[in-house]
């Protein structure tokens, strides 16, 4: 630890670090624009001058290392002096109009300028004008004269994002901000950009000029996306949500959101939401009240169990609904009598044992691996901020190693890559074994070509180095043999002291689990739920079987020969197969609480009304039950159900052991798995989205 | 034309530069004539004994890392390239014990305005830098080197490479350089032009095939430089002087010039001369005596002013140049700086607004871009000279032109601020009258030039 003194205050730091880490431990702010916490430091603005004792020139804060004893001044005339002018350096080229900017209210310079501007410009030559450009659907760079050339974005391409798709081409007055000839900002993290930028350069396309900082009132909320749990702060004008941006939470998404994340909100405000219950009667939908929709609903359930039994009826949740939902979507099925609820909709293997399948260790100790072997993921766009946290990890040195049906540009170094198609995986899996176990000794549960180049390759790696983890993507957790592989995983892992784990495909993955959203006993899974024939009655909680499943067209199919289908959906959708549509609140609209891959509950209020007559879900199962007479529907708050839903000690049920036997041989087909930008129906309804090129590509 | 010819055009030729006789006690243009470049020459001239002798192959023990760098310390050589820090020192920073990769840079990247001594050397006696360089490379135990050549003087750096295939082939580069345990490698790499790649942080990135910008120090180059590597970047002509001082001596090299300013200093001399070119004196030669070498002020007119070293030094009326030394310290004492030796003569028919309207223009042209004062200073002052030149100016120009320079110096990552706002200063602490006359008359007060 090294001690300075800092405005007259004494600061304690560790050795290496800067004055403006000091600063920011001693609550004394320091102005800056190119310096980010999460961001390498460039030391190019020049705002963060200070006055460093026996320094002859003001120091930049940022870029000065502290010594032991080190006198650091912010206040004094040359400190403020400098940063003064700096300030109208920055200001003379830069237009003065923060009433018609986009960023005006929220920009860092404007802010600044208060402090340290003049009141008037002394700059009196022609202002610099920058061309705009066009770099696709979700970031503007309209108005690329107001850059300060800070250069943030560029860093974030280069160090979070994996890929410099901006960079500072041109010198000196005439250097600009742009992306290599023409080329489109493609990367699944290009939002942040936005964030980080401190003017009015880069600004978020959908939303811009929509509403002024000042209209917004910012609502704490949790991503419905993948299982990262990004913690967001959604800001909303007249019970409408009109931009999502990232509240920083250091344990999962630190300052950052996945595009996914940030611009989904555009489906929020589709023209396909459904707003009232409607029924399809002869052939033709018809918008009807709750009354109506719920006892029609009711008496079908009924119906259908007097002449079928209980166990005709099943429910299809989305892993993407709300703990709550799930929990009282799968009472209502038990309820009446059925086992057939399960929220795996895209699985192919369904062996369970009771433990609740997670990422096997924490978010934040990514960051930190230094072995790391990625099953079956194409992990950039399943996971974009796992992917970051296992970026930055490759980035201190750690090696990331994967096991993939196809090279995926991952945007991080891959330091031995195992390529082979999905049916032999677990082949893959097992030669990777064999390889181990002529290091250790011990012997492997299949047997396996421990000579394979590449299994050899990532064998070895995973004897070397500390914290390591096994991380099974979602290719590996839909496979038809996933619980082979997650078994062969579990080995790899005890031998090489590797933790294993699901990197998770869905906000609720881990929460379905524990309220218990999956069929126990003698109940039907989800796959022989979509066999033709299966069930005759059938609520969709929060889905869209044509998508949300592991074969879509049979799962329409089979759907359709169904007596009643009951769709509950915040959108118009399953129109043909459905009987029923019920509109619910997406996550925006209703409190709940999502259980993220690492096991952490993180629970929300809603951000806006319902919209129309849409109703949370999980008051619309409730009253479903009551209707339907059912014990255990007599909650009155949903602090209520979240008591009965979640275990008190989470924690104590996650566990990916596997007992399972390991069957090596070949299995035809692919695992399903959701390109990024289908991953859920709200993302598929987002405009902006959609417009990108990975949603264009399928990626 | 092609495009060869219309290049051509731009190209320097060098000749008449530096081969005449009025160099005193000169070391390293001694005997060239332009033809004699080559290694059998240089060896005839006593090239390669230098390092002959370190390596003990002409009879004696050889010299120890220690015993050159201390010799070289006592010469009191000093950073030929503008910044003037002793050589000896900077090797001696040099982490020899480091395990891993270490890197010796040459900076032939000479852009500063004015300034072609390093072009000559590279031109028409290449080798006396290959022999520095390995010098500099065994006294700080580092195998591997780059020679950086401006990008606009593609034929001196093939004439470099055809001396590096010479060398190489006579066992003075390579592994075990006559026969001892010494390995080094040097190659040639060229720029494209910009100014800024002689800042050697830049000169770093652009060599890493980047964009030429400097880096913020500390970390310096000598513990993060090439590579993220330990690095010692020194200035063609410092290198040149190297092998002169190991056969001679340090003691001998320092009586050259004066304390603390050892050696000879190649001063190129341009603008209003008889004979411009270069020209290597001892430091601390008056500049009277250097005007006389070149022949005097042309036409028979009277000195108005000097810029002493290289554009971005400060300009110094003739009274004061006539009375002063050329080294490090007395420029330094007169309020400019020695800088790379370009010394700009500018006679009684120079309008001073003019001269740093060219010279504002060429350092917002040059800046990098990356730090905001420089970024966006040097345009802000390019933009009111150019005005003031232009009849536009106005009083309160040169308060706020003054203030402006002031705020980019000190305030930069780099030293292309300062060098961008002291012509700026320094015209207006001895030539304010001009700019005044240019503003009020709106015309200028020097008669139009023949």
């Amino acid at each position: 630890m090294v001690e300075i003194e800092l405005d007259g205050k004494k600061v304690e730091v560790l050795e290496g670090s800067m004055v403006m880490h000091a600063a920011e431990k001693a609550g004394t702010y320091i102005p800056h624009f190119c310096y980010h916490k999460k961001l390498s430091i460039a030391a190019n603005c020049r705002m963060c001058l200070v006055d460093v004792e026996k320094a002859p020139k003001p120091m930049p804060a940022c870029a000065t290392p502290v010594t032991q004893g080190m006198v650091v001044r912010t206040q004094t005339d040359k400190a403020i002096k400098a940063q003064k002018s700096v300030m109208e350096f920055l200001l003379i080229n830069h237009p003065l109009d923060c009433p018609i900017c986009d960023q005006g209210g929220e920009c860092q310079l404007q802010d600044l300028a208060v402090g340290y501007g003049g009141s008037a410009s002394r700059y009196e030559e022609e202002k610099r004008v920058v061309f705009h450009k066009d770099v696709g659907p979700l970031i503007s760079m309209e108005e690329m004269s107001r850059c300060i050339h800070c250069t943030r974005c560029v860093r974030f391409g280069q160090e979070i994002a994996g890929a410099m798709e901006l960079g500072m081409s041109h010198r000196g007055e005439h250097s600009e901000i742009e992306s290599f000839v023409g080329a489109t900002v493609d990367s699944e993290l290009s939002g942040n950009m936005v964030d980080i930028c401190p003017v009015g350069a880069l600004t978020n396309k959908p939303f811009r000029y929509s509403a002024r900082t000042w209209e917004l009132s910012r609502r704490k909320s949790v991503s419905p996306h993948d299982a990262t749990g990004a913690n967001l702060i959604v800001q909303v004008k007249n019970h409408r949500v009109m931009r999502v941006v990232p509240l920083e939470n250091e344990a999962i998404n630190e300052c950052w959101l996945a595009d996914r994340d940030r611009y989904s909100y555009e489906a929020l405000n589709s023209d396909q939401r459904l707003t009232a219950p409607m029924l399809k009667q002869g052939g033709e939908w018809k918008t009807v009240d709750w009354q109506t929709a719920l006892e029609y609903v009711a008496n079908g359930l009924q119906q259908v169990k007097n002449t079928h039994g209980a166990h005709a009826i099943g429910t299809l949740a989305s892993p993407h609904s709300t703990a709550e939902e799930l929990y009282l979507a799968a009472n209502l099925t038990r309820a009446l009598g059925s086992q057939n609820i399960d929220s795996r909709l895209r699985a192919a293997d369904f062996f369970h044992e009771g433990g609740v399948r997670w990422l096997g260790t924490s978010i934040a100790a990514l960051s930190e691996l230094q072995r790391t072997l990625v099953i079956g993921a194409n992990l950039r766009k399943d996971h974009p901020l796992l992917a970051q946290r296992i970026r930055q990890a490759a980035r201190k040195g750690g090696q990331v190693n994967a096991l993939n049906a196809v090279a995926s540009d991952w945007a991080m170094p891959v330091a031995h890559s195992l390529l082979t198609d999905a049916s032999h995986w677990v082949q893959a899996l097992a030669d990777i074994a064999a390889a181990i176990s002529t290091h250790t000794g011990v012997l492997a549960p299949v047997a396996g070509n421990a000579e394979q180049p590449q299994a050899q390759a990532i064998a070895k790696s995973l004897m070397g180095g500390e914290r390591k983890a096994i991380l099974l993507g979602n290719a590996a957790a839909h496979h038809a043999r996933a619980s082979s592989l997650l078994a062969l995983a579990n080995w790899i892992g005890t031998q090489t002291g590797a933790t294993v784990g699901f990197l998770g495909e869905a906000a609720n993955t881990v929460g379905a689990q524990l309220v218990g959203a999956l069929p126990v006993a003698n109940g039907m899974n989800a796959g022989q739920m979509l066999q033709a024939g299966a069930l005759k009655a059938v609520l969709l909680l929060n889905n869209e079987p044509e998508f949300d499943t592991a074969d879509g067209a049979a799962a329409r199919a089979a759907l359709s020969g169904a007596d009643m289908v009951v769709t509950l959906s915040p959108f118009k959708t399953n129109l043909d197969i459905s009987d029923v549509l019920l509109p619910i609140s997406p996550f925006t609209e209703t409190a709940g609480t999502f259980v993220n891959t690492e096991g952490r509950a993180q629970s929300f209020h809603g951000v806006v009304r319902p919209l129309g007559e849409t109703r949370p879900a999980w008051k619309v199962l409730r009253v479903l039950g009551s209707m339907l007479g059912l014990p255990g529907f007599d909650q009155e708050t949903l602090e209520q159900v979240r008591e009965q839903a979640l275990p008190q000690d989470v924690a104590a049920r996650l566990s990916n052991a596997c007992s399972a036997w390991i069957d090596v041989n070949p299995v035809p087909g692919q695992p399903a798995s959701a390109s990024i930008y289908q991953l859920d129906g709200l993302v598929r309804r987002a405009a902006s989205l959609q417009q990108t090129a990975d949603a264009k590509g399928g990626a | 034309m092609n495009v060869h010819q219309v290049l051509s055009q731009f190209q320097a030729q060098g000749l008449e530069t530096c081969f005449h006789d009025r160099h005193i006690n000169s070391q390293i243009y001694a005997g060239l004539n332009g033809r004699n470049w080559s290694l059998k020459e240089y060896e005839a001239r006593g090239g390669y004994q230098a390092l002959r002798k370190i390596l003990g192959k002409d009879g004696g023990e050889g010299l120890t890392q220690d015993q050159v760098i201390a010799t070289v310390k006592e010469s009191g050589l000093r950073g030929r390239g503008g910044a003037g820090f002793p050589t000896g020192l900077k090797w001696s920073f040099m982490p020899r014990q480091f395990p891993g990769q270490k890197y010796l840079v040459c900076n032939s990247d000479e852009g500063e305005p004015g300034t072609c001594k390093d072009r000559d050397i590279l031109q028409f006696n290449p080798h006396i830098v290959i022999e520095g360089m390995a010098i500099a490379a065994y006294a700080m135990g580092i195998s591997v080197g780059y020679n950086y050549i401006h990008g606009e003087i593609f034929q001196t750096y093939e004439r470099f490479e055809e001396a590096l295939e010479e060398a190489r082939a006579a066992g003075y580069l390579g592994n075990h350089i006559m026969g001892s345990g010494f390995n080094f490698q040097l190659h040639a790499a060229h720029g494209f032009g910009a100014y800024i790649c002689g800042e050697e942080t830049a000169l770093l990135e652009s060599l890493e095939g980047k964009k030429g910008q400097p880096r913020f120090k500390p970390p310096f180059p000598a513990s993060f430089g090439l590579y993220g590597k330990p690095t010692t970047i020194n200035n063609t002509e410092t290198f040149a002087a190297v092998p002169w001082i190991i056969r001679n001596g340090g003691q001998a090299y320092l009586e050259c010039g004066k304390p603390n300013n050892g050696g000879t200093k190649i001063f190129s001399i341009s603008g209003d001369v008889e004979r411009p070119g270069n020209y290597e004196i001892p430091m601390g030669t008056p500049f009277a005596k250097l005007l006389e070498l070149a022949g005097g002020v042309r036409k028979g007119r009277q000195l108005k002013a000097v810029i002493p070293g290289g554009s971005s030094a400060p300009v110094l009326p003739a009274n004061i140049m006539m009375d002063i030394t050329m080294d490090y310290d007395a420029i330094s004492k007169a309020g400019s700086m020695l800088g790379s030796g370009a010394v700009i003569v500018m006679d009684d028919t120079r309008c001073m607004v003019k001269s740093l309207q060219r010279l504002s223009y060429f350092y917002q042209h040059e800046s990098c871009g990356q730090c905001t004062p420089c970024r966006e200073g040097t345009g802000w002052l390019w933009r009111m000279v150019d005005r003031i030149e232009n009849g536009q100016g106005r009083e309160s120009d040169l308060a706020l032109l003054d203030n402006v320079a002031e705020n980019i110096m000190g305030r930069t990552i780099c030293a292309l601020g300062d060098a961008a706002a002291m012509p700026v200063r320094g015209m207006l602490k001895h030539f304010r009258h001009e700019f005044e006359h240019h503003i009020t008359h709106k015309t200028c007060m020097v008669p139009a030039y023949v």
